[in-house]
């Protein structure tokens, strides 16, 4: 049952609006009308209102005195003598502060929760598993709530602080720490500590080109962290302690000379590590699960004992599946900084799309600097990944 | 066959066991809750310590929460002076009578008292079309989609917006409040971020360029900006995009926000059910002579939303989570009122905000935790269905 064509006859006929390329190119130009139609009519809605509102435009403002203190500055920054644009700087500094460093915690804090929610022991197991699912179902917002104002809020006044040895003192102000002073020979200390890395990375290189040649293994692991920690240590002493530290002086309303740690920015780690931990240590399960028991037990047959199999055979293939979700995660952590305007940590937001937007007015401007800030870490990020996704990438035959 | 007499004298004096004995019980201090205890948490030093180490810890943490929660807690009282120390001369636990004074506000916000039975109508409505679509069994599913996508939106715009032409009193937004507020916004996220993701993530695997480009350029610009900034700009910058006279109302424009976000993060979520769709599926489509939109619906989207079911939900839960960012925008979500009740001087008392913060982790503790537990349930549903 079938139907001859003669040779060379033209295609079948289609109405041209059937045409798939056609229809195609139909589609495509009324896509782009009607987003350049929205577009237009936005724009030309909001170049009325403006006017209107008699609201300045265009990034002028950025120059402007800012006018406003911020409780915490990296650099330097005051208010009558720097514009908006310092201030936006500060914000930034401080998101990447408190994001940095919740990264590091979330990581530590996630990884141990994440190994022992497979450990056989089953009291650590559901421990670890009651962590992940209480943290996991509330809301951030709600934690960031609760450790301000339930927490650090309800510490004694300043004059009833608590006082913990070594020199620091916690109320509801914040923590106070020694202020470090260095001497003029701590800069030798310095200088120590980076040979010592250099050192290290040296035999670092000779050890494994030795152990390529002649299959000898050199303790690498400890003659580093002797060379790091006892090298600094060393000039340290040598050079006569060249580091002091000025203990917080506790007045009746204030204190004076310490190293201050706002309660809103300790809130704002805490809650971000915590939260972002229990995300983690659910990629890191994920990770490890996905690395298959053959693959111990293969590295076992070969001779390896239990302590490089881990580090040379499941951990790198538990990497592979770990990162590419954590850097999502760590992305994620960055972005709920941002919740920090709810507790009034000055970071970016707070900072400019709260104050710089209120005292100027200028929305579109401001709102789209921050995206932008939050955008370029985003797509940065993801550029790496995929860098890095495309390096580590299985190479199957 | 016979035996012969030699063979039956051998089995007299033979001994051959006809059946098995039965297997001799281990050692009693391998079976029994002993057995289990040095099994699974006694089984090295290492994990004896670790054993004792989470065992002090929950030890210090458990009683407390039990102790604040419920033996020490306060569970009658008119106002502040029921749960003060100083007045008392006991120790106290949670302020329960705060909680019960201000439950009303926790619920309906500052929504008109007379008018609240139409919140309640709404939440009963709600119930049933979860109900109708979550229950496997429930009769005829389809007219409950149908109830759920199309009736009840209708339906609830009406009942809580009000229309005076059928006698419901118009009710302005700015009074919705607390959990109402709460699950309007958690319903219109999930209402229109999983037609939008469809789409979307169709879009963003289109062969045309324009299409892809401008699905790609939405979804990575929203999922790369915190919703904090959506929001602000939901806020602050879609009343300046329109004619002043159709400004919208705050919560809606917070609505925009989390549906523009919603979808985003949803469109991702499709795309990934759409990528697991084997290329067979699609050319055999194809070849059956289905055009695109028949290929989608009749083929492709319902075997790929059935292996996303899971994450959708996961999807969901993030969604409920990020409904209460609605507060940085100044609406009164649940936790927003929980916010304002706190600091009422009428039950202003050191226990107070732990209370209320309490309150507000339970209620979305409860409705999370069951949402990951259905979509778990589901995956297993769906794995068994899918083992040949």
């Amino acid at each position: 049952m079938s139907i001859d064509l003669p040779a060379g006859s033209p295609p079948a006929r289609v109405a041209f609006y059937n045409d798939p390329k056609i229809r195609a190119v139909a589609y495509q130009i009324a896509l782009v009308a009607i987003v350049a139609f929205f577009v237009y009519v936005a724009a030309r809605n909001a170049i009325t209102n403006l006017e209107r509102a008699h609201i300045a435009s265009g990034f002028g403002f950025w120059f402007n005195t800012a006018g406003f203190d911020i409780s915490q500055t990296l650099i330097e920054y005051s208010a009558q003598g720097s514009s908006y644009g310092r201030a936006f700087w500060v914000g930034l500094l401080n998101t990447l502060l408190v994001a940095g460093l919740g990264i590091v915690f979330a990581t530590i804090i996630g990884f141990v929760i994440g190994i022992a929610r497979l450990s056989k022991n089953w009291l650590v197991a559901k421990a670890a598993t009651g962590y992940v699912e209480t943290i996991r179902n509330i809301p951030l917002l709600l934690q960031l709530l609760f450790w301000y104002n339930a927490v650090l809020k309800a510490l004694p006044e300043m004059h009833e602080s608590i006082k913990i040895p070594g020199g620091i003192v916690l109320n509801n102000r914040g923590l106070f720490l020694p202020h470090p002073v260095y001497g003029p020979g701590f800069k030798w200390v310095v200088a120590a500590f980076c040979v010592a890395v250099l050192a290290s990375v040296i035999f670092y290189v000779l050890a494994r080109q030795r152990q390529l040649r002649t299959g000898q293994q050199a303790p690498v692991f400890l003659v580093s962290f002797g060379l790091i920690i006892g090298l600094p240590l060393l000039v340290f002493l040598i050079s006569g302690l060249p580091l002091s530290f000025v203990f917080p002086q506790a007045g009746r309303f204030n204190i004076s000379g310490a190293l201050e740690v706002l309660p809103e920015f300790a809130a704002l780690l805490f809650g971000l590590s915590i939260y972002t931990a229990a995300f983690i240590a659910e990629v890191v399960r994920a990770g490890i699960l996905a690395v298959s028991r053959g693959q111990t037990e293969a590295a076992y047959s070969l001779g390896l004992k239990p302590g490089p199999t881990l580090r040379l055979v499941v951990v790198p293939q538990a990497m592979r599946v770990i990162i590419p979700p954590l850097t999502s995660q760590y992305l994620n952590l960055t972005k709920n900084s941002s919740l920090a305007v709810a507790i009034g940590y000055p970071d970016l937001v707070q900072v400019f799309t709260g104050t710089v937007l209120n005292q100027t007015g200028q929305a579109v401007e401001v709102v789209a600097i921050t995206m932008a800030v939050y955008l370029t870490i985003s797509l940065v990020t993801s550029l790496l990944m995929n860098f890095y996704n495309s390096r580590i990438a299985l190479v199957e035959r | 066959m016979t035996m012969s007499e030699g063979d039956l004298a051998v089995a007299e004096l033979t001994f051959v066991r006809g059946a098995m004995l039965d297997s001799k019980p281990p050692p009693a201090a391998m079976r029994g809750a002993v057995g289990w205890m040095r099994e699974n948490l006694l089984s090295s030093p290492f994990n004896i310590a670790l054993t004792i180490v989470i065992a002090l810890l929950l030890a210090w943490i458990i009683p407390d929460l039990v102790r604040f929660l419920l033996i020490d807690a306060v569970w009658t009282g008119a106002d502040r002076e029921a749960c003060m120390e100083t007045v008392q001369n006991r120790a106290i636990g949670a302020c329960w009578p705060f909680v019960w004074e201000r439950w009303p506000y926790f619920v309906y916000g500052s929504y008109p008292g007379p008018e609240r039975w139409r919140v309640d109508v709404f939440f009963v409505m709600l119930a049933i079309g979860v109900v109708w679509l979550l229950w496997l069994h429930a009769p005829r599913r389809d007219v409950g989609a149908f109830y759920f996508f199309v009736i009840l939106p209708v339906s609830a715009f009406i009942l809580l917006t009000g229309w005076r032409a059928i006698g419901l009193e118009p009710v302005d937004t700015v009074l919705w409040g607390g959990i109402l507020v709460t699950i309007v916004v958690a319903w219109v996220g999930i209402l229109v971020s999983l037609p939008i993701g469809i789409l979307l993530a169709l879009g963003r695997r289109s062969h045309m360029p324009a299409v892809r480009l401008f699905s790609v350029t939405f979804i990575e610009f929203v999922r790369g900006v915190p919703l904090v900034t959506v929001l602000f700009m939901a806020s602050v910058m879609l009343p300046l995009f329109v004619p002043e006279q159709y400004s919208p109302d705050k919560l809606l424009r917070a609505l925009v926000g989390i549906a523009l976000f919603a979808s985003a993060y949803m469109a991702e979520v499709v795309r990934a059910g759409l990528q697991a769709i084997p290329k067979g599926q699609f050319e055999g489509a194809m070849a059956v002579g289905l055009n695109y939109p028949q290929r989608m619906r009749l083929i492709i989207l319902p075997q790929a939303l059935k292996i996303t079911i899971p994450n959708i939900v996961n999807t969901y839960i993030g969604l409920f989570k990020d409904t209460t960012l609605v507060f940085i925008v100044g609406i009164f979500d649940f936790l927003h009122t929980v916010e304002v009740s706190r600091i009422d001087p009428k039950w202003s008392t050191p226990v107070t905000s732990t209370t209320g913060y309490a309150v507000a982790a339970i209620f979305y503790l409860i409705f999370c935790y069951a949402m990951s537990r259905y979509a778990r349930a589901t995956e297993a549903r769906l794995a068994l269905s899918d083992r040949r």
